[in-house]
């Protein structure tokens, strides 16, 4: 009888198991989304271009390859009417998060405003503003096949610890609707504005963007987390680029891995008392050293308008707006 | 019931709910450390409609190089020199193609990193060693074992219709040949052509399962540097030695339009070798199998393409552009071609052969 019992009883339990375990793969297989061809196809009738030169003549005075082998983008690396021919045909939708908390809101309207001129013209755009205060957010004329959501977040008690709730916040959003929606995601930081065209030259596995204060420092003098107790600890003779925060993106899975990656590295640091120097930045920075990557956004790409434009850096386009931070931190 | 037999039994029961305890805990942790696995298996659903021509649906399994699996390959700490941003890697070449697929010479990657990030991956080589040509098997096997991905998981498949003539290699560990018994054809042309079909049938019957990236080279050849996995890459083509810097007008493309290779003048990016061709095995399917069934076209309609397979090949990289394009390092002909100084290495080259004795015998 008690042998019985005992049976049954393991018996129940392990079907009790697998139930949990079958619905466990199937929730996180939501996460994943349609496999995408990275061959890329050309349509029959290809448009005329260039052909490729191999044997460079003009010095390149940007690098244009990093030592994993992943593409940095800047302006004439790539031909902006072949990527349209190969990308156009794959009716494909992005997506861009901004945070708008606290005073951040009043930069929405310039922000969406210049980015429905330069933002992925001609493809399908989802905007999700992140805000705690949905009725703060303008409406600002879209153009078609561009649509914009609020996502409610909680609002500030203080500019770092919302800053250090980005990562958690996009990658919850990413779970609950964003796998469903887009195919490749952005994440912006909202105190800026697109001067220049920002295209499909940008998309990639996983995309990160260097920062502009540090293309020309060398590694030892990154700000990274240099205490060893951080999990965003990084030693000496470590790094490649310094990647700035405010620019990030890739596929919706691939940030999704990346933001829970940083939001897991952030609430170890948050259990043992600390807080990374550069908050959030340092976090993304360490998960981009062991997570190399897939394609790199040269400064052109996150540029800092107070600094001079140097000649290596062809076209701006997408930079900070000039604004009093002090004042907006407090 | 007496008060012991009672305390007897609660003991029994509490050391049996333990036990039981202890076994599930055993039985869980190890499917769960499944499920990552399971997981990548799972993402990889088949592809987008939008994605033209015919594609046979091929379903995609763990096998899958890391570049095609839903993963950013994590790498230990390293310590490696940093990348200067302004400072280019090689100013004398393309590095980049307007597409984004490398160019990859030499200086332009660093071989340990890329070690790292590969690490998990089995590679498939496939040679054709038909009739008269298994004489350079040896030291094709020999240099590949010296040079060819070392540090990995490779499979030679040598596809041969006299496998009692493949030479046995002291082989590295991780490293097996396996020899494909297949026919022979008359002409050399017909031999070099139906490589595509035999990849292409093979591919779907056990590349799939056994490796994730296939590299499809010529025989008559030998390593003679490095050759790693800076070259994976979902789908890549080779700059073939003679052509590299020519313009595409001078290109030796197919020029008939009745043939299903042709194209025309104005367009071309390069001129890719035949000889040294690969990628994921789903990719490597893809081209084996287009390539194969435009070559059937054509041979309905009466007409062999002039450089044969590589003219089909060539008409597939157009409108699949490559991920990963390699230098000329990695295919020349020292007897040709006169060694320019922008080739700092050369890794892979040709074998002084007798055409006339070597061919249709």
């Amino acid at each position: 009888m008690h042998c019985l019992r005992l049976a049954l009883g393991l018996g129940f339990c392990l079907l009790l198991g697998i139930t949990l375990c079958s619905l466990w793969m199937y929730v996180e297989n939501w996460l994943l989304v349609s496999y995408i061809p990275y061959y890329l196809p050309c349509p029959e009738i290809l448009s005329q271009y260039p052909q490729p030169k191999l044997l460079e003549q003009k010095p390149t005075e940007l690098l244009t390859l990093t030592p994993w082998l992943a593409p940095i983008v800047s302006e004439g690396t790539f031909n902006a009417e072949l990527l349209r021919h190969i990308y156009q045909p794959l009716n494909l939708t992005i997506g861009l998060t901004a945070f708008a908390v606290g005073k951040y809101t009043r930069f929405v309207q310039h922000f969406l405003e210049s980015a429905e001129l330069f933002f992925m013209q001609g493809y399908r755009v989802h905007y999700y503003i992140f805000t705690h205060d949905p009725q703060a957010i303008p409406q600002v004329p879209l153009g078609p096949g561009r649509r914009l959501s609020v996502i409610p977040v909680p609002g500030p008690s203080q500019w770092e610890e919302a800053s250090m709730r980005r990562m958690e916040a996009i990658s919850v959003h990413i779970a609950k609707r964003a796998h469903r929606e887009v195919d490749y995601l952005f994440c912006l930081d909202v105190d800026m504005a697109f001067r220049n065209p920002w295209g499909p030259e940008t998309l990639g596995d996983l995309v990160a963007a260097i920062h502009p204060d540090y293309f020309t420092v060398p590694r030892h003098q990154f700000p990274y987390e240099r205490r060893p107790v951080s999990t965003a600890f990084v030693a000496d003779g470590e790094g490649d680029f310094y990647y700035g925060r405010a620019v990030f993106g890739g596929r919706v899975a691939r940030v999704y891995e990346f933001t829970r990656g940083c939001h897991m590295g952030i609430l170890a640091d948050k259990a043992n008392g600390i807080m990374a120097a550069c908050q959030e930045e340092s976090h993304l920075n360490r998960r981009f050293l062991s997570h190399k990557p897939s394609k790199v956004l040269s400064p052109e790409y996150l540029w800092d308008d107070r600094k001079p434009q140097p000649p290596s850096l062809k076209l701006i386009r997408f930079s900070t707006l000039n604004k009093d931070t002090a004042r907006l931190r407090s | 019931m007496d008060p012991r037999d009672f305390w007897g039994n609660r003991t029994k029961s509490c050391l049996c709910l333990i036990l039981l305890f202890a076994v599930l805990l055993g039985f869980y942790s190890n499917v769960f450390s499944l499920i990552p696995r399971r997981q990548t298996e799972k993402s990889q659903s088949p592809e987008a409609h939008h994605v033209q021509g015919r594609r046979e649906s091929l379903t995609l399994s763990e096998g899958d190089g890391h570049l095609d699996s839903c993963r950013i390959p994590e790498v230990p700490r390293l310590l490696y020199p940093k990348a200067q941003l302004l400072k280019p890697s090689r100013v004398d070449v393309l590095v980049m193609t307007p597409w984004f697929a490398p160019v990859v010479w030499d200086g332009t990657f660093d071989s340990a990193l890329l070690d790292v990030q590969f690490r998990n991956t089995t590679i498939g080589l496939t040679v054709f060693a038909i009739k008269k040509y298994v004489v350079f098997l040896r030291l094709f096997l020999e240099t590949a074992e010296k040079y060819f991905m070392v540090g990995h998981k490779v499979i030679y498949y040598v596809f041969t219709d006299r496998p009692a003539d493949v030479p046995q290699i002291a082989l590295q560990d991780g490293r097996q040949v396996v020899v494909l018994h297949v026919g022979n054809y008359r002409r050399w042309q017909d031999i070099s052509m139906h490589r595509m079909e035999m990849i292409s049938n093979f591919s779907r019957q056990r590349f799939l399962r056994e490796v994730d990236y296939l590299v499809c080279l010529d025989v008559d050849m030998k390593f003679s540097d490095h050759v790693g996995v800076e070259i994976l890459a979902p789908l890549f083509g080779t700059l073939h030695p003679v052509f590299y810097a020519a313009d595409r007008q001078s290109f030796t493309y197919e020029r008939r339009p009745l043939s299903r290779a042709y194209i025309p003048r104005d367009e071309g990016d390069f001129y890719y070798a035949g000889g040294f061709f690969g990628g994921s095995v789903p990719e490597v399917y893809r081209l084996t199998t287009a390539c194969h069934q435009a070559m059937t076209a054509d041979q309905a309609q009466g007409i062999e393409a002039v450089w044969h397979d590589e003219s089909h090949l060539n008409r597939y990289l157009l409108s699949h552009k490559p991920s990963k394009v390699l230098s000329p390092e990695y295919l020349w002909d020292e007897q040709m071609l006169q060694r320019p100084p922008l080739l700092r290495k050369l890794r892979y080259v040709a074998v002084p052969k007798n055409h006339a004795e070597i061919r249709n015998r």
